[in-house]
């Protein structure tokens, strides 16, 4: 047997029916390009909701008023007001593994410059809340700590605030807005972040010193939020441990009772996300697979046609000297070739439709390359494994009946 | 012409006692009962009977398709009882042409690649030489200008002769014909009788089975079958020539 001449033969026998061979590649195009694309888009959303994560910090660690609240019990008003700024004094103080300690109280309103305005959320914190959630500060600079003390009526303010109140591209540095009825005079404005993977624009905010949203806005005295950040994000849990034992000290909480607050980390949260759309992309790949095994059905489907209908091809090509090995090979390589160029449509089809979801819906999109090898593998494997039976019943005919069947 | 040569030359088919028993059933069909004979090398042997007597079950074993169940079959000398299907198969792409009642070209297909099918299937034939060998075969039966018709583009007449090319491009040792003329009219078949002869004058070894008793006039030996025995061995002494008969034809519609 000679593979070259063999190649050669199902080559052209393929060509003499193309568009049954298109056909019968349609199944495998569509189960390679939709394995590739679906896993693009899992794998896309994964990396950017890991990446947006480590650029909030991946180290942040969250505490709320009120125990946990997956009961769904109603909480009452002292619980609400558990944390105070006691609390947080004493988490910046005698702890070891939580480095930035941050307030924050904020409130939603409208923001007004001249004749312009927008709906926005003002964030009463310290200056620790930039280096927690990595603001950067672009244009001017940060308040300062005087200004805490002071409660001044001072504010960062983020890019989509900026394009709203400052249309015609004015320096909004210096100048004074108002937030409800309070005028802030703008000393900074915040790096861009753009929009992070749950679609919140993270440039829509503005931050105070948390003493001027305290007294001037809200009127309270309690904290609605700690925000802090552990040593790494390996210290985390630690971290955690120490700030629920200081709370519940300051709380004077007894053994027997529930945590007044709750503690949510960065880590927690990325591992919730990223099972979540792991889950996604498993389920997307299984769905796309299956499409996979249906084209490999319908490879075996047509090749079975193929041989019944080539019966006396295959009895003469026998009594000319051909081998049931031969038989076997020719159709095996016939059915891999099907396969195997619907592969290669398949990954440029598939790669082609993720770029396209990536430009048209601007969805985040990544290619794996392990994902390409393998569709390509398994569909190879479609083809041999589908072509099989068909090529071995081929290969079985016994030449004299093969040549007379009508 | 007389061959007063032929006892010299060599064996080519050489069977002894061939048996052929079909199982139908629980009832046993006796195709072949003991059939012996000999033909030589250049012969143009018809082998003759009526349907049923065993014609092509002794062709497709001259041909190495099918195992008689008892017997001796010697192809050029060598022994093919013991063979295996696959040595069985090599010995069919080097010792034998075979020309089917109904062509079996491949669709689709033009005159050379179906010439150039069997040494597809020999490794040691290349590609150049493979080419070279179907055109010189197509040439020989007078298809020269027709290598890239495709089958379904040709008469039935030339579909033939590209079939016979196909027997012809292995060069092998007997060419096999079973009612290769059947499907033909009267004229078309005369001119693959015409070819036939003109391979037997080339030297070629030729078996033709047939059930048309007027085409045995043409070949240089006559074998007749009946129930599986051989009821006559003929050599014959005035065999016609197919070229003379088919000037003798009357022009038809043209
Ligand atoms: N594969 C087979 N199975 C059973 N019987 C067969 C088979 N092939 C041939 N026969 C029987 O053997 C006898 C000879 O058949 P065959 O060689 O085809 O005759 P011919 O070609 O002269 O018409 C017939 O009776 C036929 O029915
Ligand atoms: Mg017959």
């Amino acid at each position: 047997m000679n593979f070259a001449n063999l190649f050669r033969i199902a080559v052209k026998a393929l060509s003499n029916n193309k568009l049954r061979g298109f056909l019968t590649m349609l199944g495998i195009i569509i189960g390679v390009a939709s394995v590739i694309t679906m896993l693009a888009i899992g794998q896309g959303s994964k990396r950017s909701i890991q990446a947006e994560i480590s650029e909030m910090g991946s180290n942040m660690i969250m505490i709320h008023p009120g125990g946990d609240r997956r009961g769904g019990v109603q909480l009452s008003a002292d619980d609400m007001e558990s944390l105070k700024l006691e609390d947080l004094e004493d988490i910046q103080t005698k702890t070891r593994y939580v480095t930035y300690v941050s307030p924050s109280v904020n409130s939603a309103g409208q923001a007004v410059y001249g004749a312009n305005n927008t709906p926005t959320t003002v964030y009463g914190v310290n200056l620790d809340y930039l280096e927690i959630r990595r603001y950067r500060v672009d244009d001017g600079d940060t308040f300062s700590e005087q200004d805490i003390k002071t409660a001044a009526k001072v504010c960062l303010v983020g890019k989509t605030v900026v394009d709203e109140l400052f249309p015609d591209g004015e320096n909004p540095v210096g100048k004074v807005i108002r937030f409800g009825t309070i005028p802030f005079r703008i000393v900074g404005v915040l790096e861009s972040k753009g929009y992070n993977s749950m679609g919140m624009d993270q440039d829509d905010l503005i931050i105070a010193p948390y003493t001027t949203v305290q007294k001037r806005i809200l009127a309270i005295t309690h904290l609605q939020e700690i925000v802090c950040s552990a040593l790494t994000e390996a210290y985390t849990d630690q971290a955690i441990d120490e700030i629920s034992e200081i709370l519940r000290e300051n709380h004077r909480l007894k053994p027997s009772d529930e945590d007044d607050f709750s503690i949510r980390s960065q880590q927690e949260m990325a591992s919730m996300l990223t099972s979540t759309t792991d889950m996604m992309t498993i389920l997307l790949a299984a769905v796309a697979g299956i499409s996979l095994l249906v084209g490999g059905i319908g490879i075996m489907n047509i090749m079975y046609v193929s041989v019944t209908e080539r019966t006396r091809e295959i009895g003469l090509r026998m009594s000319i000297g051909a081998k049931g090995i031969d038989i076997l090979a020719q159709f095996l390589i016939e059915s891999i070739l099907i396969s195997v160029t619907g592969g290669l449509i398949g990954v440029v089809m598939g790669v082609g439709a993720a770029v396209a979801v990536n430009l048209i819906a601007a969805f985040p999109i990544y290619i794996q390359p392990w994902s390409v090898f393998l569709s390509f593998a398994v569909c190879t494997l479609t083809g041999v494994f589908f072509g099989w039976y068909p090529a071995q019943k081929a290969a079985m005919l016994d030449p004299i009946e093969a040549i007379r069947y009508e | 012409m007389k061959r007063d040569d032929t006892m010299e030359k060599r064996e080519v088919i050489r069977l002894e006692q061939i048996r052929r028993d079909f199982q139908v059933g629980d009832e046993t069909v006796h195709a072949l009962r003991g059939v012996s004979f000999t033909i030589r090398e250049g012969e143009f042997v018809t082998i003759m009977g009526t349907s049923g007597s065993g014609k092509s079950t002794l062709l497709n074993t001259l041909g190495c398709l099918d195992t008689p169940t008892s017997g001796e079959y010697y192809l050029d000398g060598v022994s093919v009882r013991t063979m295996d299907k696959n040595q069985r198969a090599t010995l069919r792409n080097r010792k034998i042409g075979f020309v089917f009642q109904n062509y079996n070209l491949l669709p689709k297909t033009t005159a050379i690649e179906n010439v150039e099918l069997p040494l597809m299937y020999n490794p040691q034939c290349k590609a150049a030489e493979r080419r070279r060998r179907a055109i010189e075969a197509l040439e020989a039966v007078g298809l020269g200008d027709r290598l890239m018709h495709k089958s379904n583009q040709m008469s039935g007449g030339q579909m033939q002769r590209v079939a016979i090319a196909r027997a012809l491009v292995n060069n092998p040792a007997v060419i096999l014909a079973d009612e290769a003329t059947g499907n033909l009219d009267t004229r078309t078949s005369f001119e693959v009788l015409v070819l036939f002869q003109q391979l037997h004058a080339e030297g070629r070894t030729i078996i033709f089975v047939t059930h048309n008793p007027e085409i045995a006039q043409y070949s240089s030996r006559n074998i007749t079958l009946r129930d599986g025995h051989i009821t006559g061995d003929t050599r014959n002494e005035h065999m016609l020539n197919a070229a003379e008969a088919l000037a003798r034809l009357p022009q038809e519609e043209d």
